[in-house]
């Protein structure tokens, strides 16, 4: 304290000059507009200046709270996404086919019901292609799938009410019967369950002519396919030593890394030829 | 005439002087002269410090009242009232001469050069502070050195004139009172 009052006695001279000047520019700056003005944007710029700091500091403690305030927000507006609203698929895609059909309209035999691919796999043993169409949706077991292209995708094994599982033809226990679009022998296809896409055709005797590139197609034999459907390409050939038939490799047609939409074919006559089968087979008993 | 009449009378006259005839003359629109801090630079020597700058805020006040814009020359006159020590301090000659006069003058300073150096410098910083303050941000400096110069010389050139004029008599005082 005492410091003080020697500090003040000491340099009394020069505070009492100092507060003198401020006292004048305190009369420039209070009644001269021109000062008052420049004085003023001068002083706005500087604590804009310091404001804008103070801001950034601010903001670094916010930071936090704003992240959080923008990942629920981020969520909020994720779940208004169509994609998140994934109704069950109801179109059903009109296939004219040469069959005429009567007034009763009772001769369509194929009905290509569009379904979202949900989820896929290809890196297991045994794939499955799930579907967001179910039993709600008319989607059936035993019916074939393929996709945009035509080509085979698997045929479905269970249904659910919103949702079916298709057995992908990357399975270990799929077999279907595929067809040699130039000489028309057939074979059943297998997956060794090692690569994706490539699947082996089995039961080609050595008499059909096969090459590199060839069309596989289905038979039509079974009643989950029409005939017709591309499966695949051939992609090597090797004569087997042991037996009378070529191990051929097919590539598939449908590309099973990248499912979007498949088509389930319903085959409308199947019950027709289901009812006939079992009607001669018990005569035969 | 008693010192404190004189310096009242000289307040006022210079003041008088100062608004209703130097201000009247537009050399330049860079220069006008300015007579008035007479009052500052002939102040008694024994005047305290406090009371040198009070008298000069009081004489800038006074003026700027007649100008209508406060606070400028009352600025620039505190601060020279401010400095005025220092440079007597320097520049006078012997010691115990600012004991032997009164105020400061050619004689009692010891010549006239360094008269003319304490004079002009104070006229410099009264000029550059005023119009430092005029100018009340630093834009131009080229501008505000060539008119704080010329004004000054005006003004040194007035006060000179001045001084031969108006020859005052300073007394040596003996200190056996």
């Amino acid at each position: 304290m005492r410091n003080i009052f020697l500090f003040i006695r000491r340099y009394s001279n020069f505070i009492f000059f100092l507060l003198l000047q401020g006292f004048c520019v305190y009369l420039i700056v209070h009644y001269n507009r021109y000062q008052n003005a420049v004085t003023t944007a001068y002083m706005t710029e500087l604590t804009g200046k310091v404001n804008t700091q103070y801001d950034r500091v601010e903001d670094f403690f916010h930071l936090k709270n704003e992240n959080k305030r923008l990942a629920t927000e981020n969520e909020r507006l994720r779940n208004l996404l169509r994609q998140n609203f994934e109704s069950p698929d109801t179109i059903n895609k009109i296939v004219t086919d040469s069959i005429p059909s009567d007034t009763l309209g009772t001769h369509r035999k194929w009905l290509y019901k569009m379904a979202k691919v949900v989820a896929n796999s290809v890196t297991s043993q045994e794939n499955y292609v799930e579907l967001g169409r179910g039993s709600n949706q008319q989607m059936k077991k035993n019916i074939g799938v393929v996709d945009a292209n035509n080509a085979v995708v698997g045929i479905i094994t269970d249904v659910s009410e919103n949702f079916s599982v298709a057995m992908s033809l990357l399975h270990k226990d799929s077999h279907l019967s595929g067809k040699l679009l130039k000489g028309g022998e057939i074979g059943t296809l297998n997956w060794d369950g090692k690569t994706p896409n490539i699947v082996s055709l089995v039961g080609i005797p050595k008499s059909a002519k096969v090459a590199k590139g060839d069309t596989v197609i289905t038979s039509g034999y079974s009643n989950a396919f029409p005939q017709g459907m591309k499966i695949g390409y051939v992609y090597s050939v090797v004569s087997d030593k042991t037996t009378n038939n070529y191990l051929i490799e097919i590539k598939t047609a449908a590309d099973f890394y990248n499912l979007q939409y498949v088509y389930a074919i319903d085959n409308l006559q199947k019950e027709e030829l289901n009812n006939l089968m079992d009607k001669v087979k018990k005569q035969n008993q | 005439m008693s010192v404190l009449v004189k310096n009242i009378l000289r307040f006022v006259l210079l003041i008088l002087v100062q608004v209703f005839v130097l201000d009247k003359i537009h050399l330049h629109q860079m220069v006008t002269p300015y007579i008035y801090m007479l009052f500052i630079l002939w102040m008694p020597f024994q005047l305290g410090r406090m009371w040198q700058m009070i008298l000069a805020f009081a004489l800038g006040f006074a003026l700027d009242s007649f100008r209508h814009n406060p606070g400028f020359h009352a600025s620039a006159c505190v601060l020279i009232a401010y400095l005025r020590p220092f440079f007597i301090n320097v520049l006078i000659p012997q010691e115990g001469a600012d004991t032997n006069y009164d105020e400061p003058s050619i004689k009692s300073m010891g010549g006239f050069f360094p008269y003319l150096v304490y004079t002009g410098l104070l006229i410099i910083v009264h000029h550059g502070w005023l119009f430092m303050l005029e100018a009340w941000q630093i834009g131009n400096v080229w501008y505000f050195i060539i008119k704080t110069f010329f004004s000054a010389i005006i003004s040194l050139l007035l006060i000179v004139i001045t001084e031969l004029l108006f020859n005052r008599k300073q007394q040596f005082k003996t200190n056996t009172v």
